[in-house]
């Protein structure tokens, strides 16, 4: 399973990808990799393409909930850059490049403060963070218990 | 008589970061006036002010998601001047050289590919749903993944130089605190002679494009300007990683070279202007009017002597026949110039993989500190310069950037007012594809608008209509 958290650390809330990202990949949870970057870029695809699992973490704006989860599949997006990839993009992307198309989920962090040049997560984001992880931890237990039933 | 009116592209897309074009009609819907604004302050200036200088270096890297290592390298420079470290170790300069050629590299694969592949392929006119990088790959689908592996080629020699894909910490105030391990160094020669074939054929498509459009290439944007780059200390050659100055006019003459970058603020004014956060710098030598200039890969072109790798060389010598030597003033030739500069990358990145250098293990100097330090470097986009003071607690006090965007914006200006004169002029209507003959022309530059703005950076193309009084009378949004 690949987990990819992106966002600007040096954008207040937008860290909040990252900063999920890096706490989990210090705790080096088995069969999960894990990557952290600015934002989405054409070789996700590449690396999405040796998974069947693929996990992205963003901040996300106007969220009504501390975080959201939901399973996302390939679309053509509205607007194609590099400085805004979506995450169906890239699976579209891995889906016409490589031919494969891993399960693929959006863990979406809800930020409050963006604007202005600054490093560090916002009080109200930090704890978004922790409860997503507490919540991620438990999806990947009970996801990896499901998919050792279904090997069995 | 219709009423004058405004139409504003907001943001332009497929470029890095915000910019909103307006295009002032008059009555006859003759452009009057086209602007391109940067939209957002950055405040980075500012809010470097504080910080230790040790962490100036990886701090900078946030300012840009898309060439962080061209800041990080500029402010690990400028940081070598107040640590009072004028010569680094040859390991250390060679592996923020490798860093650097990773890094450029990789940006201009992207922005060939990805972003100005779609216009040259399809024509600047296409439907813009046939205008997007998944029809690049419907069409050539070997290019599309020869993008994605030279783009990732070049992020992994980031990593291995600086640490870490973001965030790299590689370059230190002195010099660089790792060198190459050997099997890092097997990786990349591995398939190094791959990226160079890679990097050929990538220069003979922007090659073949330019000159089967000569037309085109020749008046689209096309204006004289002046030149400023680094160039070698020792013989003018191309030089992205140091040198000295060197500014030519639009006929070849120099307005000065050699001069020592620390002298940057003598040589450049920055003028501003009401209507934009950017400034618009110009040589004090020749005044506003006159003084301003161009930089980036068509500009190193222009301002380089010679190439000093053989391949890359070749073909900056079969560039410069198009203009019998002269300087080339079409904007739509960065294309060209910005792939003879992937190749003269990957040359050295091979070069510099065969330099046992770079397994040293004196990796940094120190010397008698100084107050303030200035750096510059050629980053993908052009020249960026880099100052700061600091106190006698290591704490910055001061701090001035020149972008690459910066430096290019009258020139920018002016690409947008030339389109829009030749294109949209006289026509009552106007159609997407006149529009994005506009954003061509600033995608040429690569500009990086307003760096680090992931969150925010959801860009549809807004089309708004002004009357006189500047009251809203229509407005579109339409997909990319």
């Amino acid at each position: 399973m690949l987990l990819i958290g992106y966002g600007n650390p040096g954008r207040g809330d937008d860290g909040l990808g990252p900063a999920f990202s890096e706490r989990m990949a210090a705790c080096a949870l088995p069969g999960l990799e894990v990557d952290t970057d600015y934002q989405l870029v054409a070789e996700h695809a590449l690396a999405m393409s040796g998974h069947d699992l693929v996990v992205f973490v963003d901040a996300e704006i106007g969220g009504e909930e501390a975080f959201s989860f939901k399973e996302i599949t390939s679309a053509s997006p509205e607007y194609l850059g590099s400085h805004s990839f979506v995450p169906e993009t890239v699976l579209a992307l891995c889906k016409t490049l490589y031919g494969t198309s891993p399960r693929a989920y959006l863990l979406g962090i809800s930020g409050h403060a963006y604007g202005e040049v600054h490093e560090g997560l916002s009080e109200q984001a930090l704890k978004n963070l922790l409860q997503a992880e507490a919540f991620f931890r438990n999806w990947l237990k009970e996801f990896k218990a499901g998919r050792e039933i279904a090997d069995a | 008589m219709a009423d004058p009116r405004m139409i504003e592209i907001s943001p332009v897309t497929r470029v890095e970061g915000h910019g909103k074009v307006t295009i002032h009609l008059d009555a006859e819907n003759r452009v009057e006036e086209a602007r391109l604004h940067i939209v957002e302050f950055r405040g980075f200036e500012r809010f470097i002010h504080g910080r230790l200088m040790w962490e100036v270096p990886v701090i900078v890297q946030r300012l840009c998601g898309i060439c962080p290592v061209s800041h990080h390298l500029a402010a690990a420079k400028a940081m070598d001047m107040i640590a009072g470290v004028d010569q680094l170790t040859p390991t250390a300069e060679k592996m923020r050289r490798l860093m650097h050629y990773g890094q450029v590299m990789q940006s201009h694969v992207l922005h060939f590919f990805h972003l100005a592949a779609p216009d040259l392929l399809f024509g600047f006119g296409a439907p813009a749903e046939k205008r997007n990088i998944f029809e690049v790959i419907k069409e050539k689908p070997e290019l599309g993944k020869r993008a994605v592996l030279m783009r990732k080629y070049g992020q992994e020699i980031i990593e291995a130089t600086a640490g870490k894909k973001i965030h790299g910490t590689g370059a230190i105030p002195g010099g660089i605190n790792r060198n190459l391990p050997l099997e890092r160094r097997d990786h990349f020669l591995s398939s190094v002679d791959e990226m160079i074939e890679w990097a050929q054929d990538a220069v003979k498509l922007a090659r073949d494009y330019t000159l089967e459009h000569e037309e085109l290439v020749a008046e689209f944007g096309s204006f004289p300007s002046n030149y400023l780059s680094l160039v070698r200390e020792s013989d003018g050659a191309l030089d992205l990683y140091h040198g000295n100055l060197r500014a030519l006019s639009s006929t070849g003459d120099l307005i000065f070279d050699q001069m020592p970058y620390e002298k940057y603020h003598e040589l450049i004014v920055e003028d501003v202007r009401s209507w934009s956060y950017m400034k618009f710098p110009f040589l004090t030598e020749l005044g506003p009017d006159a003084g301003w200039y161009r930089v980036g890969p068509l500009a190193r072109m222009n301002t380089a002597s010679f190439i000093d790798t053989p391949l890359a060389n070749d073909a900056h010598q079969d560039l410069k026949k198009v203009t019998g030597g002269a300087p080339n003033n079409s904007t739509l030739a960065n294309h060209w110039a910005r792939m003879i500069e992937v190749l003269h990358c990957v040359e050295k990145v091979k070069e510099l993989l065969s330099d046992p250098d770079l397994q040293g293990t004196d990796l940094i100097v120190t010397g008698e500190r100084r107050e303030e330090g200035i750096g510059v470097i050629e980053a993908p986009r052009g020249n960026l310069i880099h100052h700061y003071r600091v106190d006698e607690h290591d704490q910055v006090t001061y701090c001035n950037l020149i972008v690459s965007t910066t430096h290019n914006n009258e020139g920018m200006n002016r690409a947008v007012k030339d389109v829009a004169v030749k294109h949209l002029s006289g026509h009552a209507q106007i159609t997407e594809g006149m529009l994005n003959h506009v954003e061509v022309a600033i995608r040429a530059y690569d500009p990086c608008l307003s760096c680090a703005t992931h969150a925010l950076g959801q860009m549809p193309l807004k089309v708004e209509l002004f009357d006189a009084s500047g009251g809203l009378i229509d407005h579109r949004t339409q997909s990319i």
